[in-house]
């Protein structure tokens, strides 16, 4: 997809190699993409085709063997491990498929925990903690432990976490595999809703077909590459965004 | 910050009993060893940092206060001569045997003191007074040793070096480290049951003028009485300490279970707390993932480590103070001076914090990425 707009994430001839073993595991091969702020883009393929590896690197938590890689316009392969931290705290937002919330904590510390590492006020971080669990339509669960939430309640509480840093980039890993179909639509709908009214660049991996409708754009990755270019480009960004469903329109 | 190093600690009850035992089992080891070992310790020199007088003349080549060889008696005028001198009194410490109702014998070590001098008198007496010794064959014991020796109370006759002895008073508390308990008595009956001639004296106690220097008269005790040694009472406890300890190998002992009491109790608080970041080894690598950096990661851990250090060693030394009670009764003392309480609560945070380091660097090596795998 050409564009331009100024991507939130840009790859160029991106390759990874996991040194293992005497010849090592090469992830990527010459990966190009561009993500665009407002787009739900998702990545799908098969198990080992690179497309954690290649969220992870897009991500600033991995780094990659050569390429370029620009987050929020700034080039990342390079960057020393203590500026890496800083760059995924100010820029992006993570939701995991096993949720990842601290069990010890409840949904409205496990938020706070996120406002806190941005430098947050105890006090202002617990009233925003408080509007972004409202916001994903979870107000009443502030005080309950991630032990006492369902599936999706979960999920959602890592959205408001993700939420809570302000990040111009969401990255999710699965977020709907441990879920059943109508939470996973439901936490889709979310994620649409920040992409298309929030202008949140969001990128996806996913096996999940019953949620593809919600793609913008869908990048098939194989044995390291982007397979399927042409195809990838077939949905344009916002298509879906005039037919949000209802449950998502909180998202503000 | 949200309560994540508390919560963590307190969340899981079983894991937190886990932690808590393993900090409170090292604690209560270390003060146990080191107690004993210090008890030990004090115990070897007792009779010498009890004495109250600042120097010692002993024989030639006496390495240690059991090792006592008679001398002279004259000798107390030419000391009682030398400038600086403010008092000097003949003090007798040796092995006899007291024999039990029974017809049993057990080794004593009688301490014959001149009864009206400050220097070398019995303390923490229970029963009787100093002044009781006044009466004839008058011997005062530590309770301790009552049964060993077969006594039941005040009054009682026995037999010391083939010579009567009557008991008229306890001490409580005075632990010979050889296990053969002091008797104290006159100087005068101590020569009897001792074997010793009247002319002789196994040590002559010093007590310098004030102001005087204690080195200065050491000297002049040097030059001015012949064939004897001259210590600083420091220097006499610590060359028994030593001989004790070190050379018989009997404290070394002592010193090496307690060395390695210190290096277990190390072990199992580091496992202890390696065992509490470990499990939430996963909850740090989210930490990270969302961009926390190291300071931040360590902070929680450094938190989590000194709450359970300072949780572990308060129930430590309650444990403790009951261990070290009890011991008071038993032939080996087990002691704990507030210096070594305050010391045990630095070397516990010292410890926590020291293991905590240990998992951080396991932290430190945390691939963010694991977050993505499942």
């Amino acid at each position: 997809m050409e564009s331009n707009m100024q991507s939130a994430i840009t790859v160029q001839k991106l390759t990874k190699n996991y040194d293992e073993g005497a010849t090592g595991t090469l992830a990527l091969r010459g990966v190009d993409l561009d993500v665009h702020p407002g787009e739900l883009l998702m990545l799908m393929g098969p198990s080992g085709s690179g497309k954690t590896t290649l969220l992870s690197i897009m991500g600033c938590i991995l780094t990659a063997t050569s390429g370029s890689v620009r987050v929020a316009g700034r080039e990342v392969v390079g960057l020393s491990e203590k500026q890496l931290p800083a760059l995924r705290l100010e820029h992006i937002g993570f939701v995991f498929q096993g949720f990842n919330l601290f069990p010890t904590l409840t949904a409205g510390e496990n938020v706070e925990l996120m406002l806190d590492l941005k430098g947050v006020s105890t006090a202002k971080a617990k009233r925003r903690s408080q509007e972004l669990l409202e916001q994903v339509g979870l107000s009443e669960k502030y005080g309950a432990f991630p032990a006492d939430l369902s599936g999706g309640q979960k999920q959602r509480v890592a959205i408001a976490r993700a939420l809570a840093g302000d990040p111009g980039i969401i990255l999710a890993d699965e977020p709907t595999a441990a879920l059943d179909s109508h939470t996973g639509r439901n936490v889709m709908e979310m994620m649409s809703e920040l992409a298309h009214r929030r202008q949140r660049a969001v990128v996806i991996v996913t096996h999940d077909s019953r949620v593809l409708n919600f793609a913008d754009r869908i990048v098939r990755i194989e044995d390291g590459a982007i397979a399927n270019r042409s195809e990838a480009d077939k949905v344009p960004p916002g298509v879906l965004a005039h037919n949000l469903p209802q449950a998502a329109s909180g998202l503000v | 910050m949200p309560p994540l190093a508390q919560r963590n600690l307190f969340h899981d009850k079983v894991r937190l009993t886990v932690t808590l035992t393993g900090i409170v089992f090292s604690v209560v080891l270390i003060v146990v060893q080191l107690g004993l070992f210090l008890g030990f310790t004090t115990a070897t020199s007792n009779l010498i940092d009890h004495s109250g007088a600042d120097l010692w003349i002993t024989s030639k080549n006496v390495p240690y206060v059991e090792q006592g060889v008679a001398f002279s008696e004259r000798k107390l005028n030419q000391v009682r001569a030398v400038p600086g001198v403010a008092d000097a009194q003949k003090l007798i410490a040796r092995w006899t045997q007291w024999k039990r109702h029974d017809g049993g014998q057990d080794s004593v070590q009688i301490v014959g003191i001149n009864v009206d001098d400050p220097m070398e008198r019995p303390w923490n007496l229970v029963q009787g007074s100093v002044e009781d010794l006044k009466s004839p064959d008058a011997v005062i014991l530590d309770e301790l040793y009552k049964q060993k020796l077969g006594v039941q109370g005040i009054g009682e006759v026995f037999e010391i070096g083939g010579h009567r002895a009557r008991v008229v008073g306890f001490t409580r508390g005075i632990r010979s480290f050889t296990t053969s308990p002091y008797v104290f008595t006159t100087f005068k009956n101590a020569q009897n049951y001792t074997g010793l001639r009247e002319d002789q004296t196994m040590f002559i106690l010093v007590k310098v003028v004030p102001g005087a220097t204690l080195e200065q008269v050491r000297r002049d005790l040097l030059n001015g009485v012949k064939d004897v040694e001259v210590f600083k009472t420091s220097e006499f406890s610590r060359m028994t300490t030593f001989y004790w300890m070190f050379t018989t190998g009997a404290g070394v002992a002592v010193l090496i279970a307690a060395v390695l009491g210190l290096v277990v109790g190390f072990v199992v608080v580091a496992q202890t707390i390696y065992a509490t970041t470990v499990d939430h080894i996963r909850e740090y690598g989210t930490l990270k993932a969302m961009g926390a950096p190291n300071s931040y990661v360590y902070k929680v851990i450094m938190k989590q480590a000194a709450i359970a250090a300072v949780l572990g060693y308060v129930l430590g030394m309650i444990v403790s103070v009951f261990v070290v009670h009890g011991s008071q009764k038993g032939g080996a003392a087990i002691l704990m001076p507030p210096s070594m309480a305050v010391g045990m609560f630095f070397l516990t945070l010292l410890m926590c914090v020291g293991a905590a380091l240990v998992s951080i660097n396991k932290v430190t090596r945390i691939d963010p990425a694991m977050v993505f795998k499942g």
